[in-house]
């Protein structure tokens, strides 16, 4: 396997066209660090966050009710602190879920919705834009807490160990797997750092960092999304929406993400 | 009426920092979709900074000011309590008013 | 039974109908500089916006950073050190619009505006002061805009 360039060296091999590059006082690396920090005040994010709020609180759907009675591991209505502690098992549904296929739950038990209907909807669109909105506003109520995802029932572990295999497993065209981008430290594709994720990547970094607003195309992107693209980036079919392998991967690397500092909604390329 | 703004404005010193990031998608016009038609301008141009109703500044903006525009400025004088009002007319005249107490 | 969407339609037909009125808050502007937003040069921008031949000055300054990650949105602020100032522009040079905003200011705001702009490829960024007396000053920066990786 190919050796990973330092990521100063490949920052100023990309701008190789600009001989004034090296003579630069500061480096690639640095220079995008700055941009970086130049964007993370007003992250568009806060505009899905009211949103997603306002979702919450209105009532919607057959049943004309809002989701303010919504059980999100902390008890109906508790939105404080439930993201750092998701994917977990729930007695009600006897299942595993993830931050987004619990708010479908909660959209078809108290709002009267299909779960047909939500799953098959586009990303970003309609009553699934609904459910990343509030995923986006929930997410930052647990800003500045960090990950502890329980593992204390035998579905949780079971669960960690599905998305561990997950993890690994090889295959579509390319014979990709998650690990194959994330599977070891020092990663890279061009100028983004790819996060290893078998372990704890650090604050704010990889399972910490979604949902996230993406510059590049101005969307706002859930867990589940972002989980989908990768998929479509290993050349694999796409997994379902809120599917059991997609709360198993969350799973896995929430739980390897124990201790981790959540900066969700993050601000991404 | 569009999504609301975020508007958040804090006194210090003597002045105001206002930001507010506004939501709008500013199509440039120049971009296709996926059968090849261009995907029409739709961009916010004009842009009206009030505080406690007076205007303080007004803006014009083009098509290259970013998706979900951010905008950040220092209103003088402006304390804790008073009101900015901040609004936005798109080329389609669609429009956008929304207000923020100074913290 | 109204969905939320329904409702949500029902106050824009609403809002749209007291703004018809003149019910609701109106700015009132000057017309949008449509020359001013076609021209392809800062000495255009600045003639079609009335002003005099630009110079530049230290005096102006841009903020913004010397690379940007991702071209979709690049920080940028235009500012002056000098009083007088009535009319902040942003320019870059190489979009397809050059012209990216026009800021319009009265005596209550500070001369140091900051917004985001998208840039189709790295260029010369221009921020330009209209001043009361005339002269027209300008600051400029070259940011580069580089390419990003595929994912996250």
């Amino acid at each position: 396997m190919r050796q990973a360039i330092p990521l100063a060296a490949a920052a100023v091999l990309a701008l190789a066209a600009a001989p004034a590059a090296w003579a630069q006082a500061k480096s690639a690396a640095e220079g995008i660090a700055e941009y970086r920090e130049m964007l993370a005040d007003g992250n568009p994010a806060e505009l899905y966050e009211a949103k997603g709020e306002e979702v919450w609180k209105t009532p919607d759907g057959p049943n004309k009710v809002s989701l303010e009675k919504c059980d999100l591991g902390k008890g109906p209505g508790v939105v404080k602190g439930v993201f750092v502690e998701l994917p977990r098992y729930f007695a009600d549904t006897g299942r595993m879920q993830d931050l987004e296929s619990r708010l479908v739950t909660c959209m078809v038990t108290l709002q009267g919705f299909k779960a047909e209907d939500i799953v098959n909807d586009a990303f970003r669109k309609d009553e699934k834009g609904d459910v990343e909105a509030m995923a986006t506003w929930i997410a930052g109520q647990s800003r500045g807490m960090r990950f502890n995802l329980p593992q204390g029932h035998a579905q949780e572990r079971d669960f960690y160990d599905m998305g561990k295999k997950a993890f690994f497993y090889r295959g579509g065209t390319h014979d990709f797997s998650c690990a194959s981008c994330h599977g070891q430290d020092g990663k890279r594709i061009r100028l983004q750092d790819l996060p290893n994720l078998t372990g704890n990547p650090g604050d704010g970094i990889g399972f910490a960092a979604w949902p996230a607003y993406r510059v590049g195309n101005g969307q706002m992107w859930g867990m589940q999304h972002r989980l989908n693209d990768c998929y479509r980036q290993q050349r694999f079919p796409y997994p379902g929406y809120i599917s059991e392998v997609t709360i198993a991967l969350a799973t896995y690397m929430g739980v390897n993400a124990k201790g981790a500092l959540s900066v969700a909604p993050a601000l991404k390329r | 009426m569009a999504d609301p703004m975020r508007i958040r404005a804090q006194a210090a010193d003597g002045k105001a920092t206002v930001r507010v990031l506004m939501a709008h998608e500013m199509e440039t016009g120049l971009r296709k979709d996926s059968s090849g038609n261009k995907i029409p301008a739709w961009f916010i141009q004009d842009v009206t900074v009030a505080h406690n109703g007076a205007t303080v500044m007004t803006a014009q903006w083009g098509p290259s000011v970013a998706k979900n525009p951010f905008m950040q400025l220092a209103v003088k004088g402006a304390k804790a309590g008073d009101k900015i009002t901040i609004s936005w007319v798109d080329n389609k005249g669609d429009k956008r008013t929304d207000e923020a107490t100074v913290s | 039974m109204q969905t939320r969407r329904e409702m949500l339609a029902h106050s824009a037909t609403v809002a749209g109908l007291l703004a018809a009125a003149g019910l609701l808050p109106q700015a009132a502007q000057a017309a949008w500089n449509e020359a001013a937003f076609s021209a392809k040069t800062l000495a255009d921008v600045v003639k079609a916006m009335g002003g005099s031949a630009p110079a530049a000055s230290a005096d102006v300054s841009i903020n913004g950073p010397d690379i940007a990650e991702n071209g979709a949105v690049v920080p940028v602020g235009a500012a002056t050190t000098l009083a007088g100032a009535k009319r902040l522009m942003l320019l870059v040079e190489k979009n397809p619009s050059a012209l990216a905003a026009v800021f319009d200011l009265t005596d209550s705001v500070e001369p140091n505006i900051n917004t985001r702009v998208k840039m189709g490829q790295s260029s010369n960024v221009y921020a330009v002061a209209m001043m009361a007396d005339g002269k027209v000053l300008f600051a400029q920066k070259e940011i580069k805009v580089t390419l990003g990786g595929c994912g996250g």
